[in-house]
Parts: C-alpha cells; structure tokens; sequence
C-alpha cells in the first residue's frame, strides 16, 4: 500500500464514495477541469463526467444554495469552497436553511449535503487564504462539523460525512494537505462521526487539539516524553457533535489539560471544551485548564504568519505551566 | 460605435381593470366557465387572510403575511403550475400554495407557532415558506439542476418579492440558470413595496424583468391583477423550461392593499390616498366583472361562493385551534436523523424540566 497525503486521501474518498453511490455529485469553482486549486477533485471529472462534477460561477452563497436545493430532491453534492475565507457569505445558507431544513420541515426535507473547505494558515498564503473559524459553524445547530488531520482519518472521516443524512462542514487543514504522508486502505471503510480520536496515551496531561495543530502537539508531546512527561494526545476531529467523555475520561487520569487550536482564543472552540471540563470534570483537574490558541488578531500576512501559529515551543511552555501545580 | 446588445420588455394582459378582453384570450380562458375555479382560488385566499389576520388581532396567531391585493399572483402562478413541478414561495404565496394542495390548516398551524405546519400533506416535495429574503432562489436552482440531472420534464418556481431581487443570491441564482439553462421560472411579485421601501428606491432599472437580461434569459413583465396574464405567463414559461428552453423572469406588477405584515402600520410610510386608488385595480373585481359581463357569474354565485369560502376557512381554523402543542422534545426529534449523543442529554434535561412543570405541554 502506498502512503499518500491528506489531500490525496481526499480525492480518494470522493472517487469512493461516486463509485458507490450515483446521486454523490461535486461542485465548486475549479473543480472540473482544473481539478481544484489544490487537486483535492483531480481526476474525478474525467472519470465521472460532466453530470456528477460541476464548475460552478463564481458565487459563494449559491454554492450552498444550490447544495441545499439538490440535497432536498435526493442528491449527496459535496461542495467545495476554495478557501474558508470565502466561505463568509455561505454561512447565511447553512444557519439559515442547511442546519434547519429537517427541522423546520418535521423530516419532509432533508440536506445530505457536504461543504468542504481547506483552512488554516501557515502556507504562507495571500491575504484572507489562512483563517480559522470553525467555531463560528459549530454554534450552528442542526449541521455536523468534523476536521480531519490526517490522510487516514480524511479518508473515513470524509466517507462518513458523505453518507450521512444530514449536513456536514468538513474542514480540511491544508498545512497537512501534501504532508505527513501515511498509508490509507481504500477499503470503503468510514470512521465514526461522533467520537474523539486518541493518537497518544499518556498519563501526566491531556492535550486537545484539531486540525493541523495535531502536528505541533505530537511534536511537543514527543518531546515532552524525552523529559519523563508522558502526554495524551486527542483529536477532537468531530467539533459538533462533541465526544466530550473521551475527553473527561482522559483528564480523569491525567488531571490536567491543555487545548490548542489555531483560531483565535477568544471565542474559540476551546472555550466550549474548557467550559464543559469546568462542569463536568472539575474533581479530576488538579491545574487549571490552559488554552494555546491564535491570538484575538487579524491573521498576519506571512512575514508574521509563524508568530501567530501556535507551536510546539508554545505549547510546551503552557504544558510546563500546569505541571507546575502540584 | 457598435450596439453589441439591446433589449425590449414586454408588458402583457389580457383583461383590463373594467373586466374587458384588450386582446384575444389564451385557450385555457376562452370559456368563462374554465376560469371559475381560478376565481374561487382568489377568493378563498382572500378570506382566509382576512381569517388569518383576525386571528392574529386576536392573539391566536404569530405575525402573518396577508397577500390582500395580489391574489392573481398566488391562483395564477398556483394553477399554471402541474403537480410534479417544486413550488418554493416566499411568505405570502398561500394563495399558490392551497391550488399545489397544501391544507390551510397545515398553513396556519405555520403561522400559529408549530413546525408541523410546514410538514404539509400535498406537495412533498414543495418547499417551506422562506423568511430569509431571497435566499430559496439558489434552492430553486438547485432543485431545478436536480431535474435536469434526472433527465425530468418538470420545473421549480421560486416566488420572490421586489424586495428580493436587490439580493445578490438572487441575481446569483439567475446567473446560473441562465448559464446551465435550468428549468426554473423565477416569479416576481412586484407589489411596489418592500415592507416601507417603496420599488423605484429598490432599483433604478426601468423593470424587475430585465434584470433577467443580464443573466441571458428572457424577462416578461404582466399585469399582476390580470389572473389570466399571469397564468398565461407562467404557464409558458414553465413549458419552455420543462422542454429544455432554460428559465424566465416573470415580473408580476400587482400593489399589496395590506400592511407588510400584522406588525406593520403601513400608514407610516404611504398615504392612504394611494392605497385607495389602488383598489379600484384589485384582481378579483377584475374577474368578476368580466365573468358577470360573459353571462358566466351571478349575484347568487358570488354569495354561495363567499359562504363556501368562509366556511372552509372557518373549518380550517377550528382545526388549527384544536391542534394540541407538539411534545416539548420535539424540538430535538427533528434536528439529524439520528440524534447525537451530545444532544441526548440537553434533550432528557428538557424532559425533565417539561415533567416537572406538570406535562401542560404535553401533546
Ligand atoms: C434577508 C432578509 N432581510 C430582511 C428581512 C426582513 N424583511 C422581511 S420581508 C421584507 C421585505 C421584503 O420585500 P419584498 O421582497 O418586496 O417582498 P414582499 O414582502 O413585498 O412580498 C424585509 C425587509 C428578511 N426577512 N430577510
Ligand atoms: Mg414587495
């Protein structure tokens, strides 16, 4: 088997998933010909012709419009959004009518729809190419919100997202589209919508992270092990819904715990977490709960990119802070 | 210099405010007594907003839409329409919705507070009033793309306000049916007023239907109060896009005789001169007059006609008023097919808390 990246691992699973199923259609800008601006649908337009991958115009909200519309008469689109920043103006189709069409309708209509989008920052992109705003979407009731982190999970994780019933934002980290590399078994083989994945056990502090962050934790926690500090690491993966009890059950062992995300602190997905620890976890904390995230800033343009993301160094520094309590 | 581009719109209708034929009918229109039922839809709308609004003056309905003044709009677009075809209205297209089979009950039930009123018996497959102005318009194109995929000689009709079409999605929407020359009729119901912004503050294009032109289609402007203009209308726009002719505009110039909505005092921004002077163009008077004129209507037949109509919405209303509130969980039954873990516990909190409150909500 060979390794392949996440962003291949994407591809994959999407060729999977329209072999399997004639109604999975793809859309977005670029993504027929040109294959996407980051070949995530390379190759599908020639294997699946012009019925089942569509370049559409150049309008944002129209493409989860539209998702929203062909998702209602029986079809699976998985839309594709160039870049999250541009993902703005769609947010109104998901609030107001993806997240809530079974809802409103009592099950008449439904929205098996998939928006993709690559996020985050350091690529050193252009400006409004780099945010990170995945808690805005999981304040959204009514839709998942799942974040992949590597090829093997992208793979299941998008499988999963595409043969559920109902809507899903899949972000995909593109720091990590081209590396690390890992061998993915194109078995048709999806992975849970709902749960946690534990990538590290250890015993001494609860790391929590998503995303391309995942790269940066296993780096700190590597070498965190090299100084007797055993750390476990978990990928959320799934934000909304959230498997919190892998998380407590974990902080239950460990007692302490710190949260990276990429997007700003304030307001940030780690806010939700760290509040359900206070609630729920509390008798097992012996430290406070430590976020590491991006700071409440604009994104910098690249030359300052690198201050803004949060890093190993960063996070061995918080991860020194909560030892320190007894 | 080289004109690369021009275009005329065209502005039709069949009968004038007095009833009289200014050109010859369209077939469906020929026998006077083929345009009855399209008349009782007018009616029977109107009553049951005026039923609708009464109900909300008195506290046993939400804030409700009254389409007062453009029932032609609703029994035209309504009746042109066959049933495999998608309606998705806007907020004030009762009128379309009760001749696709929706019950006025389920539409109440809407307006009264209760999600199952959008889970109506009918036209499944037609979609839930949309209060987000303009955005069902990329639904529409989407609806309509599924059509075209499927290889369907049916077509969706997205009814949307003047109001709407400054929405950029709207123009989105158009953009690309006119490119991928989708089945889909995009029905503006031109009623001069977008709750206090007044049409010619909306736009300064000279029509709503040429807006169509830039999306390479065609737009048509008719007269709004003429039932007969805009099923004629529709109905040919709906043919062109079943058999693959792609989309059109159809821009319906009514007025809306109501206030916006019953939260609304229209008096604060129009005078009520100009409303009265419009009620001498109101469609169902139209009708009527030439109905009478054709021999084909009686002072006899419009007094059945009316008791018919008060005692179906009477009827309807008792049956939305007898229906019991939905379980207090139900706000949860209806989020995913499947309810995340998550989500399970917020829901047994709720049931709880309903438990201990004494179940007065139980349905
Ligand atoms: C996106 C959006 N903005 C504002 C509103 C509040 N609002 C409801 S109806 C309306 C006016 C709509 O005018 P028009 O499109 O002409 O439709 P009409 O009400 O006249 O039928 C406004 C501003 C809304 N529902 N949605
Ligand atoms: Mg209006």
């Amino acid at each position: 088997m060979a390794e392949i990246a996440l962003v291949e691992a994407v591809q994959l699973a999407l060729a999977r998933a329209m072999e399997e199923d004639e109604t999975v259609l793809v859309l977005g800008e670029d993504v027929g010909v040109n294959g996407g601006v980051f070949r995530a649908t390379d190759g599908l337009l020639a294997r699946f012709g012009d019925k089942r991958v569509f370049d559409t115009p150049l309008a944002e909200a129209l493409l989860a419009g539209i998702s929203v519309g062909l998702g209602a008469q029986g079809f699976r689109p998985v839309t594709e959004f160039q870049f999250m920043g541009f993902f703005y103006p769609a947010i109104d189709q998901v609030a107001n009518h993806a997240g809530r069409l079974r809802n409103r309708t009592r099950g008449r209509l439904t929205c098996p729809i998939v928006l993709r989008a690559p996020f985050g920052g350091g690529i050193h992109a252009p400006e409004h190419h780099s945010e990170s705003f995945e808690a805005m979407f999981a304040h959204i009731p009514g839709i998942r919100v799942v974040i992949p982190s590597s090829p093997a999970r992208a793979y299941g994780l998008l499988l999963a997202a595409i043969r559920d019933p109902d809507p899903v934002v899949f972000l995909e980290p593109k720091r990590v589209y081209r590396a690390p590399k890992e061998e993915v078994a194109d078995d048709g083989t999806a992975a849970p919508l709902d749960c946690c994945f534990t990538l590290r056990e250890g015993n001494d502090i609860t790391l929590v992270t998503w995303g391309a962050m995942v790269q940066e934790t296993l780096a700190a926690a590597e070498t965190l092990s090299g100084q007797g500090v055993e750390a476990e690491v978990i990928d959320v993966a799934t934000l909304k819904p959230l498997d919190m009890a892998t998380i407590l059950t974990s902080v239950e062992h460990t007692g302490r715990c710190v949260i990276i995300h990429e997007a700003p602190l304030s307001g940030g997905f780690g806010g939700e977490i760290a509040a359900r620890l206070a609630d729920r976890g509390l008798v097992s904390l012996t430290a406070p709960v430590k976020r590491v995230a991006g700071f409440d800033t604009v994104m910098p343009l690249p030359r300052l990119e690198e201050h803004y993301m949060p890093s190993a160094r960063r996070i061995l520094a918080a991860v020194r802070e909560i030892l320190e309590y007894a | 210099m080289t004109e690369i581009a021009s275009f005329a719109i065209e502005y039709r209708r069949f009968l004038d405010p007095d009833g009289q034929a200014v050109q010859p009918l369209p077939a469906f229109a020929q026998d006077p007594a083929d345009l009855i039922p399209l008349y009782r839809a007018m009616v029977l709308t109107r009553s049951f907003d005026a039923k609708a609004v009464a109900l909300q003056r008195t506290g046993r309905l939400g804030t409700f839409a009254s389409s007062l003044g453009q029932e032609a709009v609703m029994a035209g677009t309504g009746a042109a329409m066959r049933p495999e075809d998608v309606l998705l209205p806007s907020f004030r297209e009762q009128g379309a919705q009760f001749l696709r089979g929706a019950a006025m009950t389920d539409l109440l039930l809407y307006w009264g507070g209760d999600e199952r009123g959008s889970d109506f018996a009918g036209p499944r497959e037609d979609f839930p009033i949309c209060v987000p102005v303009g955005t069902h318009a990329a639904h529409a194109a989407g609806v309509a793309l599924a059509f075209q995929l499927r290889g369907e000689a049916r077509a969706a009709v997205c009814v949307l306000g003047d109001g709407a079409t400054s929405k950029g999605e709207v123009y989105e929407a158009m953009n690309l049916a006119g490119v991928w020359r989708l089945p889909v009729v995009f029905v503006v119901n031109n009623n001069q007023w977008a709750i206090s912004v007044p049409r010619e503050r909306q736009t300064a294009a000279q029509t709503l239907a040429q807006k169509a032109i830039a999306a390479g289609f065609g737009g048509v402007q008719v007269d709004g109060n003429d039932v007969i203009a805009v099923r004629d209308a529709v109905e040919r726009a709906l043919e062109q896009a079943r058999s693959g002719g792609g989309p059109t505009l159809v821009e319906a110039v009514t007025y809306r005789l109501s206030d916006h909505t019953t939260v609304d005092d229209a008096s604060r921004y129009r005078d009520d001169a100009e409303v009265s002077a419009r009620w001498k163009d109101e469609p169902i008077l139209r009708l009527r007059r030439h109905l009478t004129d054709a021999g084909a209507w009686s002072k006899e037949d419009e007094e059945r006609l009316i008791a018919e109509c008060g005692e179906e919405v009477e009827a309807a209303a008792e049956a939305y008023l007898a229906t019991p509130v939905q379980p207090v969980e139900s706000m949860f039954d209806w989020l995913y097919a499947e309810l995340p873990g998550d989500l399970a516990e917020q829901r047994a909190g709720l049931v709880a808390e309903a438990g201990l409150a004494g179940g007065e909500n139980d349905g």
